[in-house]
């Protein structure tokens, strides 16, 4: 019997089409993933941002409410904007200065450079809230950061008690994370041909410029990939934030310091009522408009990236 | 390339007769970067290992080894019972991810059907996707997905299904990775097998899999990873506390103290939490590199 059916398919199918159908059918995990957990919620939410909807009862259509709120009657919506972009305009370049710099450093031939690369990238790891919880004992008023910093004569600030020091102290945390992005600038180094430092150095270029003139032209795609998804990231902090804000976590730590963008977003969707939340509506307002100023910035630095970035010719 | 593969393969003597004063600069920066990267862990390890009275100042030898810590940490909650949890969180997501990335990538890397390049430039498309954007109409429809009294539960939201099911649509960066490995072995392997009568189903499994195993080991290690220490996903599906994952756990230290925590206990059970992901880095480092080394190929 089935080796009948089959025998029908064949004379039907021609192998090309059979390709074509079983091409599709492979790749249907993808799509239905795609249309039911990707595209389908972010057109229901798109709609539901136009609404007023706390779930339990049905969406009420509202019109551009929600977004004349967030832009006119909502001082939290610009402090975790402003908290947010503090995060990019700081962490970003420091967090790159330093990974080029290491990357450059397990560049050079020695011994131990496994090893070396494997006590950096380990960090990276541990995402999960125990690393967190690590740093904030690290980084407490009386811990081993400011023990440190006494010894060689600096009063250590209060870090995550202190609305100032907050932001810096996520930022000193962050470093120990810079390990992925060591190894990705790495992989790019190993990838400039090396005939081309030999070349500089016989018309007499020393260290410096070599670097300025070839590893630099040759990384910066890589610099640019990596500068677009850590931006892309840095937008979306929040398990750090909920977790160092500890109980404080609806307002977002001390002086809503570490009022996140994500993190207000997720107060105002599934937050208690009292502090503004269960409004899904709102809350979806605030990701399409994180979305949309995610959009505007990658497409600057791709506007910009034609500029600096160096792609070799033929690629 | 040749000129520094020589250099590897020498004995170590000659490579420190090559060191000149900027290599014994560059090294010594390296090892004081590596003690900076590793002190966090051992302060980790001394902490847990304190006792209440030794945790002010900083001495890095507990006064007494106070081993109950890791005994004691565990007093509250339902520990053993989080850590089933998220072993089935865990590997069932490594599962699905497996198997879907990898016969996802053999559609869009070995077959040929119309409308293949333009999807799969909005898989790549996705990965650059804010997970913001989803994360409440996702939350909004698995409130609404029956789970017809699967773990107690009338709707999806309190089960695992919302962290468990996404992981067997496969995920974009596995798929474009899998792709570009399964792309480079050649088409003549499946030709062979299509004419000797195996179906694609038969080739994925039996010729293509077995030869994708380094990349396969990635997937899964990636996705072990992020999902045993994913907090963001537990924390929106998962309310009642026998359902909790050991995230989750943890945080309930800083409930239970209402603010600061008993560090001694905290860091034990931290360490013993972050236990199989250290373990797994140290034995397969390499796939760590390998996968990390790819993601920046983006820019390429």
């Amino acid at each position: 019997m089935t080796a009948e059916t089959s025998k029908i398919k064949r004379l039907f199918l021609r192998p090309a089409q059979k390709e074509e159908l079983t091409g599709w059918l492979f790749a249907l995990p993808w799509i239905i993933g795609f249309l039911l957990f990707t595209f389908g919620p972010m057109m229901y939410s798109l709609i539901t941002s136009f609404s007023n909807y706390n779930i339990i009862k049905p969406p009420e259509w509202i019109g551009f409410e929600n977004y004349e709120t967030m832009f006119t009657k909502d001082p939290l919506f610009y402090k975790s904007l402003y908290n947010t972009f503090w995060m990019v305009i700081i962490k970003t370049p420091l967090v790159l200065l330093a990974s080029i710099s290491i990357a450059l450093l397990l560049n050079i031939k020695m011994p131990g450079e496994k090893f070396f690369r494997g006590i950096i990238y380990l960090p990276n790891v541990l995402s999960g809230v125990a690393a967190i919880f690590l740093w904030q004992w690290i980084l407490s008023p009386k811990g081993l950061f400011n023990t440190f910093l006494d010894l060689i004569g600096i009063k250590g600030p209060s870090w995550f008690v202190d609305p100032v020091w907050t932001k810096p102290g996520m930022v000193v945390m962050g470093m120990w994370w810079i390990g992925s992005g060591v190894i990705i600038y790495l992989a790019g180094l190993k990838g400039i041909p090396q005939e081309l430092y030999e070349a500089a150095s016989i018309d007499g270029a020393e260290g410096w410029t070599k670097i300025w003139n070839i590893t630099l032209p040759l990384l910066s795609p890589t610099i640019f990939f990596q500068v677009v998804t850590s931006i892309i990231g840095a937008f979306q902090i929040f398990t750090t934030a909920l977790i160092l804000s500890g109980t404080d976590s609806a307002l977002g730590g001390p002086g809503q310091s570490m009022l996140f963008y994500v993190l207000y977003l997720y107060n105002r969707a599934f937050g208690r009522v009292g502090v503004g939340g269960l409004q899904m509506g709102y809350a979806s307002a605030l990701a399409w408009v994180l979305f949309a100023i995610i959009l505007i910035i990658t497409a600057i630095q791709l506007w910009f990236s034609k500029r600096w970035v160096y792609y070799e010719s033929g690629e | 390339m040749a000129s520094q593969k020589s250099i590897i393969n020498q004995p170590l003597p000659k490579l420190f007769r090559e060191w000149n004063v900027g290599k014994v600069a560059a090294f010594t920066m390296l090892v004081g970067i590596s003690i900076m990267f590793i002190v966090p862990f051992l302060w980790m390890i001394s902490t847990s290992l304190k006792e209440p009275s030794d945790l002010v100042g900083t001495n890095w030898i507990p006064a007494r080894f106070a081993w109950e810590n890791f005994r004691d940490a565990f007093s509250f909650g339902m520990w053993p019972q989080w850590t089933t949890n998220t072993l089935i969180i865990t590997i069932s997501s490594v599962i699905g991810q497996v198997v879907s990335s990898s016969i996802v990538a053999y559609s869009f890397s070995r077959l040929r059907w119309r409308g293949r390049d333009l999807l799969f430039s909005l898989v790549l498309a996705t990965m650059m996707l804010p997970g913001v954007v989803t994360m409440i109409p996702q939350f909004v429809l698995f409130a609404k997905l029956p789970a017809f009294g699967f773990q107690g539960s009338k709707v999806w939201i309190n089960t695992f299904l919302p962290l468990i099911v996404p992981a067997f649509t496969g995920s974009a960066f596995y798929i474009f990775l899998l792709r570009q490995f399964m792309r480079a072995i050649p088409m003549e392997l499946s030709e062979a097998a299509r004419m000797e009568g195996a179906g694609e189903l038969r080739i994925w499994w039996s010729i293509i899999l077995p030869l994708c195993k380094p990349v396969l080991a990635t997937v899964a290690i990636f996705t072990f990873n992020g999902v045993w220490q994913d907090f963001m996903g537990p924390l929106l599906y998962l309310q009642s506390e026998k359902l909790y994952t050991l995230q989750l756990g943890l945080r309930q230290f800083e409930a239970a103290a209402g603010g600061s925590p008993a560090w001694h206990w905290l860091m034990a059970a931290s360490l013993l939490v972050m236990l199989p992901v250290l373990l797994i880095f140290v034995f397969f480092q390499q796939y760590f590199i390998e996968g990390i080394s790819f993601s920046g190929m983006g820019g390429r």
